[in-house]
């Protein structure tokens, strides 16, 4: 029998966690960089962004590599990155803060209460906008959902 | 397209006038020589003429132009100057030095004020070259420009050109695909980013390589909803970031699926889209109805090399180019000496390839013409630069594609 050696996300663009590298419950707790980046394409802007060299490549072509210690979470490269792949998870209690780049309009409000969408772009509940940063032109918002739906939720669907 | 009995016309770029008559046309027409007869042509005399503004030609004006060279000309057929990059509201991959993380458009703006900013570049818009003859020592290119009362021919005399052209959408031949509604992507991502009009309300996209995906990912932020991506092979070609941006909107991508036929009375009104087996044929039973108002194309690319070809320069049928290129060195240079040649018509690739190439091939330009400030040093910055983006899994077409040119330069086939 033929084995095929096309991976799941290739068919259907979607990620599992499997195919990603994680942090601790610690290291989430600080709040870190989640790089959904898993193919070898020539790009680097993350590398070059990181204040603190958290994210490291061989070369150009070379999937960026975070040490989750070294991160803290500011979220620089989640305004840089063109692929929008870069998002930061902080854990505190009950709730997940999930910062994500936004690409759409219009653009939500700190309080607003929007759609919480997965990987599949599914409704996975409600999250709260708790902050929005618009100073580079992809608008970088970040949204409190149930601690549970921490490494789920990766959009958000204004109302 | 005939307008106001003009054949061959590209209406999707060309301004509508009031009174234009615009006419459907079936195979190539003839230009009528009357409406060149008695008709002044302006004679132009300069050192290197660059056809195409998009990345390639841009930055090989700006380069040659940093160069020294006295008078450069730059004509383009459309409106803007950029080419290409006046829609790419994405922002880029690559490196700080090739602008990543900086959208196209904004890639654009930089560079056509470069090209602003130096007083040797002097450019032609809605300029359409027609003919080129290679002569012993210069190089004579015939181009007409539109303007409101009539168009104005141009004889322009050079001692190189660098043609930087880029490259036509493919088409897919099915029933139905000829219904208005039935669009290019880059027709598409024209009439959205560039003249802010929606192509439809609903789309199905046909094609997960990158255009594909981007142009599915634009619709969205139009507020255009994307039915589905549908794509023949059997996994995504384009890069997984920009599929997953998709995704986590909810468009799903259906691998193995190709188009069977486009429905509807004098519009789109719907498609039928099929699973195919490992040869790509249809597997009967497996017909799905797409409701959509809009079918749009992104199959991939073709080098335009018409002015190449008529020139002279020897080309080659190399699949991993997309087609028929021209043959060049690793100057950029072609079979004919101080004809060069940068970006997709050398082979399909990006705009970040396509900017270093321009640049090869503008230091090379100027060179040849004895203007020379460390070119030979500069020249192998950006060779290194291409190496870097050829040398990763997505670079491997282009690498295959650009050792093929290399090979053949070298006077054989053998590869």
């Amino acid at each position: 029998m033929e084995v095929s050696t096309i991976k799941q996300y290739e068919e259907t663009g979607i990620l599992s966690l499997k195919d990603l590298k994680l942090p601790t419950d610690e290291q989430l707790k600080k709040g870190v960089a989640i790089i959904e980046c898993v193919q070898e394409i020539p790009c680097d802007p993350c590398v070059a962004i990181c204040p603190v060299n958290a994210i490291s490549m061989k070369d150009i072509n070379d999937t960026p590599k975070i040490d989750f210690n070294k991160c803290t979470g500011c979220k620089s490269c989640v305004g840089i990155c063109p692929g929008l792949a870069i998002f930061v998870v902080k854990v505190k209690d009950d709730k997940a803060f999930v910062t994500l780049p936004y690409e759409f309009l219009p653009i939500p409000k700190v309080g607003d209460k929007v759609t919480a969408l997965n990987r599949e772009g599914k409704p996975r509940g409600c999250a709260r906008i708790v902050n929005v940063n618009r100073t580079i032109k992809t608008t970088v918002v970040t949204i409190e959902v149930k601690k549970n739906l921490a490494m789920e939720i990766r959009n958000i669907k204004l109302d | 397209m005939t307008v106001d009995d003009v054949p061959n016309v590209r209406t999707c770029i060309t301004p509508l006038k009031e009174n234009s008559r615009v006419l459907k046309q079936d195979r190539i027409g003839a230009l009528s020589d009357k409406k060149f007869f008695d008709k002044k042509r302006i004679t132009l005399n300069v050192d290197i003429v660059i056809v195409g503004s998009g990345p390639a030609g841009l930055k090989a004006a700006t380069s040659a132009a940093e160069q020294g060279v006295t008078s450069i000309l730059l004509v383009d057929e459309n409106h803007l100057i950029g080419g290409q990059l006046v829609k790419q509201t994405h922002k880029f991959f690559g490196s700080e030095q090739e602008k990543a993380g900086t959208r196209g458009i904004d890639i654009a703006v930089e560079l056509m004020n470069q090209v602003d900013f130096c007083k040797n570049i002097k450019y032609m818009l809605e300029t359409t070259v027609i003919g080129c003859y290679n002569g012993r020592k210069t190089h004579k290119l015939i181009a007409v420009k539109r303007l409101k009362d009539g168009d104005q021919l141009f004889e322009i005399n050079c001692k190189c050109v660098i043609f930087a052209c880029g490259a036509m959408e493919n088409m897919l031949a099915f029933p139905g695909n000829d219904l208005p509604g039935v669009y290019g992507a880059g027709g598409v991502q024209t009439l959205m980013n560039v003249y802010g009009v929606k192509p439809g309300k609903r789309v199905l996209m046909v094609g997960a390589g990158n255009v594909g995906l981007i142009v599915s990912y634009q619709l969205l932020q139009a507020g255009v909803s994307v039915d589905r991506v549908i794509e023949i092979m059997p996994k995504i070609g384009g890069y997984h970031v920009h599929a997953a941006k998709l995704c986590r909107c909810g468009v799903p991508i259906y691998t193995s699926h190709s188009i069977k036929e486009v429905y509807g009375k004098g519009k789109v009104e719907g498609a039928i889209i099929v699973t195919v087996n490992d040869s790509f044929q249809p597997i009967p039973g497996t017909e799905q109805d797409v409701s959509c108002d809009t079918v749009c194309i992104a199959v991939g690319l073709t080098p335009s090399i018409r002015l190449l070809e008529q020139i002279g320069a020897k080309t080659e049928f190399i699949s991993e180019a997309g087609g028929h290129v021209a043959i060049h060195d690793l100057s950029m240079q072609t079979s004919i000496q101080g004809v060069y040649v940068a970006g997709d018509s050398s082979g399909i690739e990006e705009a970040s390839t396509a900017m270093i190439e321009g640049q090869l091939a503008g230091i090379s330009a100027a060179a040849l013409l004895g203007y020379d400030k460390n070119a030979d040093k500069l020249k192998q910055i950006c060779r290194k630069a291409l190496e870097g983006f050829r040398s990763g899994p997505f670079g491997l077409k282009p690498k295959v594609c650009k050792e093929k040119i290399a090979c053949c330069w070298n006077g054989g086939i053998n590869y």
